[in-house]
């Protein structure tokens, strides 16, 4: 190989890449603003996910005994003479009341936001002096850097619970509708009893089997497969009707008549033709995930107490007291919505891009 | 009409069979049960402990229990609640009417929003009353409902509108009949608001493309061109076909009614099958989990049914021998 080779291909490879970028920047001028603002809001949780220790504050588990329920602090703006200290800075919160959990701002005093520090994107100087941007929760945990940390739960579980729900679902919707007979009579029987169930009652039966001894990953894990193996059915029985007409299509039995395997043909042929309904539905469906998870957490049969998931971060508000006296518990309900919302608009928008003749 | 009910009747066999089984299966493979929770007690004797298991079957292996089960509510005894020490029959009884008023309400409220609101975005098309209000519905449609339930607790809290969750006041066996009815709906405003809204946005959503789809129809067309009034195109024309898959939604629909009905029931705390259902599953009460998850399966197979009888009422195109094929 000469250096003449060499060249072009690496000519080539440049304008495809700039062929790709043009691409997503004509899809990002095709996307209305709710839907940019949705992949912003994605783009910014999968981050939160993906870098959860340098995003959040503090130690998701550190325990601020003096400080449990405290409000969210206000942040100040330093003069210019002292951003030798800090850019920004808080006053300090004292609990003034420790029956009721009240507290007063001690304005006196000053604590300065550090960022870039300590490994983390903001942070004071101590864990014992905090920041508490959202407030901190009864335990005296703060509350943003265990929504920090949570992301990865939410995040995570829309996608893996997806992509096995949907592996699942191809595959044996798509054997279904090509092979036919006894095996797609049997499957379909299967799918029918599957979604008549009363889904809700059915994942609290199954979750009460998680025993609550298990890490938090292991319990997120056993969580997706019965959330997934409760729903494959729906996507079955939906791409098995796509590949049942797929297979009488002209194509199909030419591959046949040029005496393809059917392993090829439906690897080659029908899942190709039903990948674009595939995406659609996955992200549609991805926000059922993060809504059971959630569901299943608050309720108490999901992630366990110490780790974070947004779902349990809301099982404080379960208390009518705790709702009255500190709201900001609900913050994290705010990130659940956000993520359920982000996922419909996009879902919605690829839909519309994949199909323009179905759009109305 | 009996062929087809007869026929969808003995369907339901063993697909309730199914799911109890893989109910039973679940709950047992939890490791131990009720009675072992009992073991922590220092005052409570082994003796005694062998006794209790022995009385509710809980010793014996997983199939043979499972048909005493099955044979017990062949004879409509649902089995014995081991943390509330009462028959399941009569628990779930009182507890599925509360779910089913509150799923039934909550169906009424969101179709009387969602359809109205489907015409009028439907007819305007591309206003920015269209725009304004399809944007809503997909807001409304990703609130969880657990979170507008915290939501409308803490309005509750804050205002003093409304009662604060629970599902009757405390003086509630005092009142006079009227009264009571009265008590009743004031706790019922805000759960039914909370689940109802959900399913509005995507029934809003349905009943739009439906219109958008049956309006650009020959019918339609030919309607017009025989002079009739816009008026009369929409509501005598349009509408009447654009309602059909209502009905079958509405049976359907019924799945998450239950499902959202729990999560509101808990956070609310309603005297509901969810959150009977969310006690048994925590306490390990193996034989209310079942009878929750057969009366909720019942209840939806019920409501799936009921929807495929309707909608060959209300549309002549369909007849028992085409929805029996589906």
């Amino acid at each position: 190989m000469n250096a003449d080779a060499v060249i072009p291909a690496h000519l080539e490879s440049a304008a495809v890449i700039e062929a790709r970028a043009s691409g997503l920047r004509s899809e990002w001028r095709l996307a209305s603003y709710t839907v940019r603002f949705s992949a912003i809001c994605l783009a910014i949780f999968y981050l939160l996910a993906a870098a959860s220790p340098f995003f959040a504050s503090y130690d998701p588990t550190y325990q601020n005994r003096t400080m449990p329920d405290c409000p969210p602090m206000a942040l100040h703006l330093s003069a210019p003479s002292e951003w030798s200290h800090g850019l920004f800075y808080t006053h300090p919160m004292r609990m003034t009341d420790p029956a009721l959990r009240k507290f007063t701002q001690d304005n006196s005093r000053r604590i300065y936001i550090h960022l870039f520090t300590r490994g983390h994107l903001f942070t004071t100087d101590a864990d014992s002096e905090p920041y508490f941007m959202l407030g901190s929760e009864g335990l005296g945990r703060d509350l943003y850097s265990r929504i920090v940390y949570g992301s990865r739960v939410s995040m995570c579980v829309g996608l893996l619970g997806v992509l096995i729900s949907f592996s699942l679902g191809i595959t044996i919707g798509a054997l279904s509708g090509y092979l036919g007979g006894t095996i797609d009579f049997l499957i379909m029987r299967w799918s029918e009893i599957e979604m008549s169930l009363p889904q809700f009652y059915f994942l609290l039966a199954l979750a009460a089997v998680i025993p609550s001894g298990l890490s938090a990953v292991t319990t997120f894990f056993m969580i997706v497969a019965i959330m997934s193996f409760i729903s494959w059915a729906g996507f079955a029985r939906i791409i098995r009707g796509m590949a049942s007409s797929v297979r009488s299509r002209p194509y199909v039995e030419a591959a046949r008549a040029l005496g393809a395997s059917r392993w090829r043909i439906i690897t080659r042929h029908i899942i190709p033709s039903v990948l674009g309904y595939a995406v659609v539905a996955a992200t549609l469906s991805i926000p059922g995930f993060i809504l059971g998870e959630s569901a299943l957490s608050l309720l108490g049969l999901g992630i366990q107490e110490p780790a974070a998931s947004w779902g349990n971060l809301l099982a404080q508000a379960q208390d009518v007291q705790n709702l009255a006296r500190y709201p900001w518990i609900l913050i994290p309900g705010i990130f659940i919505f956000l993520a359920v919302m982000s996922f419909n608009f996009l879902g919605d928008h690829l839909r519309d891009r994949l199909d323009p003749s179905g759009a109305s | 009409m009996s062929r087809f009910l007869i026929r969808r009747l003995l369907n339901m066999i063993p697909l309730l069979l199914g799911i109890t089984f893989i109910s039973f299966v679940a709950m047992s493979l939890v490791p131990g049960d009720f009675v072992s929770n009992l073991k922590l007690n220092p005052t409570i004797t082994p003796e005694v402990i062998h006794q209790l298991q022995a009385q509710f079957g809980l010793d014996q292996p997983l199939m043979v229990r499972y048909f005493k089960w099955l044979w017990g509510v062949l004879h409509l005894n649902f089995g014995f609640s081991l943390s509330y020490r009462v028959s399941v029959t009569g628990l779930i009884a009182s507890r599925a009417f509360n779910t089913i008023l509150l799923a039934l309400s909550s169906m009424i409220f969101s179709w009387m929003i969602a359809i109205p609101i489907g015409i009028i975005v439907a007819v305007n098309q591309n206003s920015i009353w269209d725009r304004f209000l399809s944007f809503l519905a997909f807001f409304g449609m990703s609130v969880p409902n657990f979170f507008l339930a915290f939501l409308m607790m803490y309005l509750a809290l804050k205002t003093g509108w409304f009662p604060i969750g629970g599902t009757f006041s405390v003086d509630y066996a005092t009142l006079d009949p009227l009264s009571k009815v009265a008590d009743r709906i004031n706790h019922l405003i805000l759960p039914v608001f909370v689940l109802g809204i959900s399913g509005t946005a995507g029934l809003m959503r349905l009943m739009r493309s439906q219109i958008l789809e049956i309006k650009n129809s020959d019918f339609v067309r030919t309607a017009r061109a025989k002079g009739l009034s816009e008026r009369v195109v929409i509501y005598k024309h349009v509408l009447r076909n654009a309602l059909n898959p209502f009905v079958t939604m509405a049976g359907y629909s019924l799945g998450d009614l239950l499902g959202g009905a729990a999560l509101v029931e808990a956070v609310m705390n309603l005297q509901g099958l969810g959150l009977l259902m969310l006690d048994a599953v925590r306490s390990l009460d193996i034989y209310l989990v079942m009878g929750s998850v057969l009366m909720g399966t019942i209840l939806l197979l019920v409501g799936n049914l009921l929807a495929d009888i309707a909608l060959v009422a209300v549309d002549p195109r369909v007849d028992f021998s085409s929805v029996a094929a589906e």
